[in-house]
């Protein structure tokens, strides 16, 4: 796919052909030639996408702008005033209504290009992350200022009228896991940020720790003011050293400055932070492990419930929160709740960090509002697939999250929408798959980490994702049966029920998306013994020389 | 190609693993906190965490009167469930290839066939001559330049079949 400045899309469902998309769609094609844009604006068909009221329906990106129902007389006028002179045809708009969760949030873009908007990563690569001056002279611990002068019940009741929701993955409520801390009465009780940031392909976490870590400092010396917390501690994996180096710097600067340690602030509040290193363990990023870890023990997720919040660090209650989640709520103090909830959609306020990885054109970190689409990351940020090769799936939120084909690449990317469609937002990875990849190859390397970083306390996932990853190896070397698909979802299930934690829950999700859909493709090798994509090698071990 | 941190190579294993201990223990204190601090610190310092190290560092650890006790098996527990913690004897070279998913559509998949071939390894394994380890290890965070390769502590990345003899060849 080439790289174009627009992308017209004209939805192709039965009804919409019955009330004349196709016609709608040539002319789309004849009018772009005509005015010569045809190389600049690139036109397509799309399934249906919800919303049944106003059909045939034209979604217009970058501005997502939504024209519906369009008759072949109405294409002129679009394609002069939209793509020709680049103002919106207003009378031509389709009537803004919440049909399904999947489109409400066009209301709320309002035809405005979804342009990055940078809230925790504004700072980075603005500042240098070493000098604690720079930090102060961007806002810097103003947030910090304003909360010790506010109600601790005011910051938690800000978080969550903000609607601020946990960025690691699970996408909890933030200010209502403040406001549990902040009403248990312990004399003792811990702050920590889960920096424990393994799931493959994703990075914002490190690039907010390496680039503004004085964020981090600010917004959990705000979380232990609000829950009543006197010591913290930020788990950040073995394998960021540099992030480690700068956190302690940081954190010796803060000191200095009295923004840490005994009366921070001149206030009788004080609250001191150590940086923990990980030792290499992906499972140390579930919260409970991660205390484990801390406490000097092997990475073994606990038993929950009773959770964190009431007996975490040390038996204490104890507030875990992302690296992301925490860089958004010194913002959201300073500028207040209703300003944080005029990006995104409705369910999913803010903005959202994604990575972007595979076959794009453009690799890396992007900050923007929740609710963008698929393949507006892939068109417009990741400039379009590489080689031009079709797009066939996309990998969301690391390993834990879900494999997603081309179809559903026009659902926003919410936690409300996602959650609808049922897959999974996770920790904003994208790994943007074409069509030269085999998906049973892809499964076999998500199980492979599985299998490598689970922890062997519980058996469901000790064993499944050993047993699925024997399994789907054989079907890749072509000793494959067809009841082995059965026995596949099966175990799958039984991870997702039985075993005790978020890795083992999540384990089964490539094995269920891959059969959910790609099940003729994984077929192909078991029934016709032959790989569609030409990736897996297809001969049994015993006969490989 | 491009590298993106140089550090010193693998410390000497010439130095005195008492002190290596002792070391370490200072540094971190002898809370239930630091006991995996202290084991990273072992492991950077002497390459590897050996069974004389363990007896040495729980003689120091344990401090019932501190309330602070442990065993050799809680500290050799540790020591072999943390993927960055080494048991065993390594090369004088570790290689770690990164495993998981976006390297291995990035071009993982060929190079990991490159890597094993060039160095005659597979996973785990290390050559006679005690020159290079080979691992694979999960995401390493820098997936915007996948493929990605460690050398003991260099990384390198965009790494392509072609350029492993090179590479391999800095090593000795």
């Amino acid at each position: 796919m080439k790289f174009s400045r627009s992308m017209v899309l004209v939805s192709n469902d039965p009804d919409s052909v019955r009330l004349g998309a196709q016609e709608v769609y040539r002319r789309f094609g004849e009018k772009l030639l005509e005015l010569g844009l045809n190389e600049e604006v690139s036109l397509a068909q799309i399934t249906d996408i919800g919303r049944h009221d106003a059909l045939p329906l034209v979604i217009i990106y970058p501005e997502a702008t939504a024209y519906g129902p369009v008759s072949v007389k109405d294409v002129d006028r679009i394609v002069e005033e939209h793509l020709y002179k680049g103002r919106i045809a207003e009378e031509l708009l389709a009537p803004v209504k919440e049909l399904s969760g999947r489109i409400g949030w066009l209301k709320t873009r309002k035809g405005a290009s979804p342009m990055e908007k940078k809230i925790v990563t504004r700072r980075v690569g603005r500042i240098d992350p070493e000098s604690i001056e720079d930090y102060i002279a961007e806002e810097g611990y103003q947030a910090l200022a304003k909360a010790l002068g506010m109600e601790r019940t005011e910051i938690h009741a800000t978080l969550e009228k903000a609607g601020l929701q946990g960025r690691g993955g699970a996408g909890f409520p933030t200010g209502m896991k403040w406001r549990f801390v902040a009403g248990t009465k312990s004399p003792k009780k811990y702050v920590v940020c889960n920096a424990d940031e393994s799931e493959p392909g994703t990075f914002k976490d490190r690039i907010i720790l390496e680039g503004d870590p004085h964020s981090i400092i600010e917004a959990m010396t705000i979380a232990a003011y609000c829950v009543g917390a006197d010591e913290g501690y930020i788990y950040v994996r073995g394998e960021y050293q540099l992030a480690q180096r700068r956190l302690e710097k940081a954190i010796l600067q803060a000191r200095e400055f009295g923004l840490l340690g005994k009366n921070i602030l001149g206030s009788n509040f004080s609250f001191d932070l150590h940086v923990h290193s990980g030792a290499g363990a992906y499972v140390c990023g579930e919260e409970t492990a991660l205390l484990e870890s801390i406490e000097g023990k092997r990475g073994e997720p606990r038993a929950r419930p009773p959770y964190p919040t009431t007996h975490g660090l040390w038996g204490k209650p104890t507030l875990i929160n992302n690296v992301e989640t925490l860089a958004n709520v010194p913002p959201i103090i300073l500028n207040g709740a209703e300003w944080y909830r005029s990006f995104g959609t409705p369910s999913s306020p803010g903005t959202k960090c994604y990575t972007i990885l595979g076959n794009v054109n453009f690799r890396g970190l992007i900050e923007v509002p929740m609710g963008i689409t698929l393949r507006e990351i892939i068109n417009i940020y990741g400039q379009g697939m590489r080689n031009g090769a079709p797009f066939k799936m996309a990998q969301t939120g690391g390993s834990s999250g879900s494999i997603i084909p081309a179809s559903l690449q026009d659902t926003p990317m919410d936690f409300e929408s996602f959650r609808k469609a049922g897959v999974s937002l996770g920790s904003g990875a994208l790994l943007i798959c074409d069509e030269n990849n085999c998906v049973l190859d892809l499964a076999i390397t998500l199980m492979k980490f599985f299998q490598f970083e689970s922890c062997g306390k519980c058996t469901p996932c000790r064993v499944g994702t050993e047993r699925a990853l024997r399994m789907l190896t054989a079907i890749s070397r072509g000793e494959g049966k067809l009841e082995d698909l059965d026995t596949l979802s099966a175990i799958a299930q039984e991870m997702e029920y039985a075993s005790n934690c978020g890795l083992g829950q999540t384990a089964g999700v490539p094995i269920r998306d891959t059969l959910k859909y790609f099940r003729a493709e994984v077929e192909a090798h078991i029934r016709l013994g032959v790989c569609p994509a030409g990736v897996c090698e297809m001969t049994p071990e015993a006969e490989k020389v | 190609m491009l590298q993106v941190a140089q550090a010193p190579h693998q410390a000497g294993r010439e130095k005195d693993l008492k002190q290596i201990v002792e070391t370490a223990v200072e540094k971190h204190g002898a809370q239930a906190d630091a006991f995996i601090p202290i084991l990273l610190e072992i492991n950077r310092e002497y390459g590897y965490i050996p069974a004389e190290a363990i007896r040495l560092a729980r003689k120091m650890l344990h401090q019932p009167e501190e309330h602070v006790l442990v065993s050799e098996g809680q500290l050799y527990g540790l020591a072999s469930f943390y993927h960055m913690l080494h048991t065993e004897k390594t090369g004088r070279h570790v290689v770690q290839f990164c495993e998981s998913a976006p390297c291995h559509v990035q071009g993982g998949r060929e190079l990991w066939k490159a890597i094993q071939k060039t160095l005659h390894l597979k996973a785990g394994e290390t050559d006679p001559e005690g020159r290079f380890t080979l691992k694979t290890v999960s995401c390493l965070g820098v997936c915007g330049v996948g493929p990605v390769m460690l050398v003991d502590d260099d990384m390198y990345a965009n790494v392509t079949p072609g350029q492993l003899a090179d590479i391999f060849a800095k090593y000795e």
